[in-house]
C-alpha cells in the first residue's frame, strides 16, 4: 500500500447547527486522480474546504502526509468553482495565475521575474500563453476554467483538490482539463476532484469516494463504482452501464 | 489665491485620496454599502471620544469612533449570519440605531460645544485652516492637515506592503484562504482603514459625503480600466480632481465646499458613464448596433454561400430576400465591400476568396465554437468578442 496523502478523522461540519458532513472518516492514497461525487448538497465542496481549512469543523481532524494542513500549504493547490469569483475583477489571466505563486512567497512579500516566469509555464501547459494580456472577462467559460487550471499548477504541488472543474466548459476544454489531471497522475500526484457526471467517472478516474453527508464508499473505481454504491449514496435506483 | 484656500483644497485632496484608496477595494467587494453604515454609526464614538477628550482633533477619538466602525461591521455580520435576514437588511437595522444614539448623546451633553448634528451631517471644510496646531509657538499648519496626512500615510503604506493580500482576498477569498492569507484578518484591516479614514474625513466632509468620496471615484475608475492598479490610480486622481474643482464650484457659487464636492463627483461619474470607451452607455449602444450589422453580414455572406445561382445574388433582389430594410442593406453591403469580402459585377454580387475563408471560419465557430479558431477575427469585430 503507497503512501496516504490525505487523512480525514471523524470530520463533521455544520452550517446553523445543521450538519452537512457527517462524522467523515477517508484515506486517499498518494498518487490517486479520485472523483468525489453524490448529489447536490451531499457536502462535496465543504468536503475540500474543510481539508483546506476555508472552512472550521466542529469535530474532526484532517493531515496530510501525516501533519496538519496549516504546516503543510505548500504541498497543496486548490481550484475552487468557477462562479465562486467575480469575473468582472479588474485583472489579467497572467496577473490570476500568478496568485498562485502567493502562498510560496508568504505576507508583504511581492511576486518578480522568477514567479512571472513560472506563471508563464503554466499558462502554456493549459494552452492560455496567448490570452496572458486579456481581461478575465472576456475569456470563454473553459478559458477561464483553464486559467484556474493555471493557477493551481503554477503552485507545483504534490496533491490538487478541485471544485468541480467540468462545469460550464466545452468538451475539447474538457479534455485538456482531463489530460492534464491524468499527467499529474503520472508524475505522481494526487488529484482530487468533485465530479457531477457519473458517466465519465470510470473513464476519467481510478479512485472515487461517494459521499452524501455520510462517507458511503470509497476506493479503486473498479472494485466500488457500482449501482449498488450510486443507489445508496443517490437514493435511488441508479443504473450505469461500466463500459470495459 | 489665498494660503486658507490652498489649505482648504490640500485637505480636502488628501481626504478624497484617504478615502478612494479603500473605497476601491469596497466596491470591488460589493461592499459599497458598508461605508454609509461605518460613516454613520461612528457618530456615537466620535460624542463619547469628545467627552473623554475634549479635542475633536485627538487621536484617541479617533480610534474610539473607529472601534465603533468595527462593531458596526461584527453586528452586521452576526445579523446576517443569523440567516433571518440579509446583508442590506442587517446593515439598514444597525447603522441608523448606532447614528441615534450619537444624536441623542450630542443633543442631550453636547449643545453649547463645538459639535453640532449639521457639522456632523455635512462636516465644515472651510473651517479647517481656522484650527491650527502649534509646536511651541510655531505655527505647522491646520490640524486636520496632519490628521488627515497622518491617516493617508498609514493607509498607502499598508496598500503597499498588503496589495497582493488585498488583491487575492478581494478576487478570491477560498484560495487566498487555501495559500493562508486570512480572509478575516484582510476583510477586519480593510474595514479598521476604512473606519478610521471616515472618522478622520468626518470632520471636513461629515458622514453623508465621505460615503460619496469613498465610493463615487472607485465607481468611476471601474468603467474605466481592467487593472486593479490603474483603477487605483484613477480613483485617487478622480478623487483628487473633483476635490480641487469642487472647491472652487462652491467658491463661485457661494456653497458648501463639501456639496459642490460631492456634485462635480456625480457629473465626473456621470459623464464616465456615459462616453467611458468599452463600458461606457454610448459605447454598449453603438457596439450592439454593431453586432447587428455583423450578425447581418455574417447573414448575407452565408446566403451567397449558399447560392450560385445569379437571381438569387442580384442587389435588389437581395433586398427583397433576406427582408431586410433599404438602409441596412446598404450598411451590410458597404461593410462587406470594405472588409474586401465581397465584389459587386453589374449588380450581381459575389463572394471574393477572403470572403468566402471568412464565411467558412465564422461557420466553423458557430458549429464548434472553439474560440482559438478565430482569435483574429476579433479584432475586427465585435460579434466574436464574447
Amino acid at each position: 500500500m503507497s503512501k496516504i496523502a490525505v487523512k480525514v478523522d471523524d470530520l463533521t461540519v455544520a452550517y446553523n447547527y445543521k450538519p452537512v458532513l457527517w462524522d467523515i472518516d477517508l484515506e486517499i492514497p498518494e498518487g490517486v486522480l479520485m472523483a468525489i461525487v453524490g448529489p447536490n448538497g451531499a457536502g462535496k465542496s465543504t468536503l475540500i474546504k474543510s481539508i483546506l481549512g476555508i472552512l472550521k469543523p466542529i469535530a474532526g481532524s484532517v493531515s496530510i502526509y501525516g501533519k496538519p494542513y496549516d504546516k503543510q500549504r505548500p504541498l497543496v493547490a486548490y481550484v475552487p468553482q468557477k462562479g465562486s469569483v467575480d469575473w468582472d475583477f479588474p485583472t489579467t489571466a497572467l496577473d490570476v495565475v500568478m496568485m498562485g505563486t502567493y502562498g510560496s512567497l508568504g505576507w508583504i512579500k511581492r511576486p518578480g521575474q522568477k514567479e512571472k516566469k513560472a506563471a508563464l509555464e503554466a499558462l502554456e501547459k493549459v494552452g492560455m500563453l496567448a490570452f496572458k494580456g486579456r481581461q478575465i472577462s472576456q475569456l470563454s467559460g473553459g478559458q477561464q476554467q483553464r486559467i484556474f487550471l493555471a493557477r493551481a499548477l503554477v503552485q507545483n504541488a504534490s496533491i490538487y483538490f478541485m471544485d468541480e472543474p467540468f462545469q460550464g466548459v466545452d468538451a475539447s476544454t474538457e479534455i485538456a482539463i482531463i489530460n492534464i489531471l491524468k499527467s499529474l497522475r503520472k508524475a505522481g500526484k494526487t488529484v482530487i476532484v468533485v465530479h457531477h457526471d457519473l458517466q465519465t467517472v470510470p473513464e476519467y478516474f481510478d479512485w472515487v469516494t461517494f459521499l452524501n453527508v455520510k462517507k458511503i464508499a470509497t476506493g479503486p473505481v473498479r472494485d466500488i463504482f457500482n449501482d449498488d454504491n450510486l443507489t445508496k449514496t443517490y437514493g435511488i435506483n441508479y443504473k450505469v452501464s461500466i463500459q470495459e | 489665491m489665498s494660503n486658507a484656500q490652498f489649505e482648504i483644497q490640500l485637505i480636502a485632496s488628501l481626504v478624497a485620496v484617504a478615502c478612494a484608496i479603500p473605497g476601491t477595494f469596497l466596491v470591488l467587494r460589493k461592499m459599497a454599502l458598508i461605508s454609509d453604515a461605518i460613516s454613520h454609526s461612528i457618530l456615537p464614538g466620535i460624542v463619547v471620544g469628545f467627552f473623554i477628550t475634549q479635542d475633536l482633533n485627538s487621536p484617541l477619538l479617533i480610534l474610539l469612533a473607529a472601534l465603533t466602525g468595527i462593531i458596526t461591521v461584527v453586528l452586521v455580520e452576526y445579523i446576517q449570519k443569523t440567516g433571518l435576514v440579509k446583508e442590506d437588511t442587517a446593515i439598514g437595522l444597525v447603522f441608523p440605531a448606532m447614528f441615534s444614539i450619537g444624536v441623542i448623546l450630542i443633543a442631550k451633553n453636547a449643545n453649547d460645544i463645538h459639535l453640532d448634528i449639521d457639522a456632523v451631517l455635512l462636516g465644515e471644510l472651510a473651517f479647517a485652516p481656522f484650527d491650527r496646531l502649534t509646536i511651541g509657538d510655531t505655527d505647522v499648519g491646520p490640524k486636520s492637515l496632519w490628521v488627515v496626512g497622518s491617516i493617508l500615510l498609514i493607509t498607502i503604506t499598508l496598500l503597499f506592503l498588503f496589495f497582493k493580500e488585498l488583491k487575492v482576498s478581494t478576487f478570491d477569498k477560498g484560495l487566498a484562504a487555501s495559500l493562508g492569507f486570512s480572509p478575516a484578518i484582510i476583510h477586519y484591516g480593510l474595514m479598521s482603514v476604512s473606519s478610521i479614514t471616515t472618522v478622520g474625513a468626518f470632520d471636513a466632509v461629515g458622514a453623508i459625503l465621505v460615503v460619496a468620496l469613498m465610493i463615487a471615484p472607485a465607481a468611476t475608475a471601474y468603467l474605466l480600466t481592467t487593472n486593479l492598479k490603474k483603477m487605483l490610480a484613477l480613483a485617487i486622481s478622480f478623487g483628487i480632481f473633483s476635490a480641487i474643482s469642487g472647491y472652487w464650484v462652491a467658491h463661485w457659487l457661494d456653497a458648501s465646499i463639501a456639496g459642490s464636492i460631492t456634485t462635480v463627483l456625480g457629473l465626473v461619474f456621470l459623464l464616465v458613464y456615459l462616453f467611458a470607451p468599452s463600458k461606457g452607455i454610448i459605447a454598449v449602444i453603438y457596439r450592439q448596433k454593431q453586432q447587428r450589422t455583423e450578425v447581418s453580414l455574417l447573414t448575407f455572406l452565408l446566403h451567397l454561400k449558399n447560392h450560385d445561382e445569379i437571381e438569387e445574388r442580384h442587389v435588389n433582389h437581395l433586398n427583397e430576400h433576406i427582408n431586410w430594410q433599404k438602409v441596412r442593406s446598404k450598411n451590410v453591403l458597404d461593410l462587406a465591400q470594405k472588409n474586401n469580402m465581397i465584389q459587386i459585377d453589374n449588380n450581381i454580387v459575389s463572394l471574393t476568396k477572403k470572403g468566402d475563408e471568412f464565411t467558412s471560419k465564422a461557420i466553423d465557430y458557430i458549429i464548434t465554437n472553439e474560440d482559438a479558431q478565430i482569435e483574429d477575427m476579433k479584432d475586427d469585430f465585435f460579434l466574436f468578442r464574447g
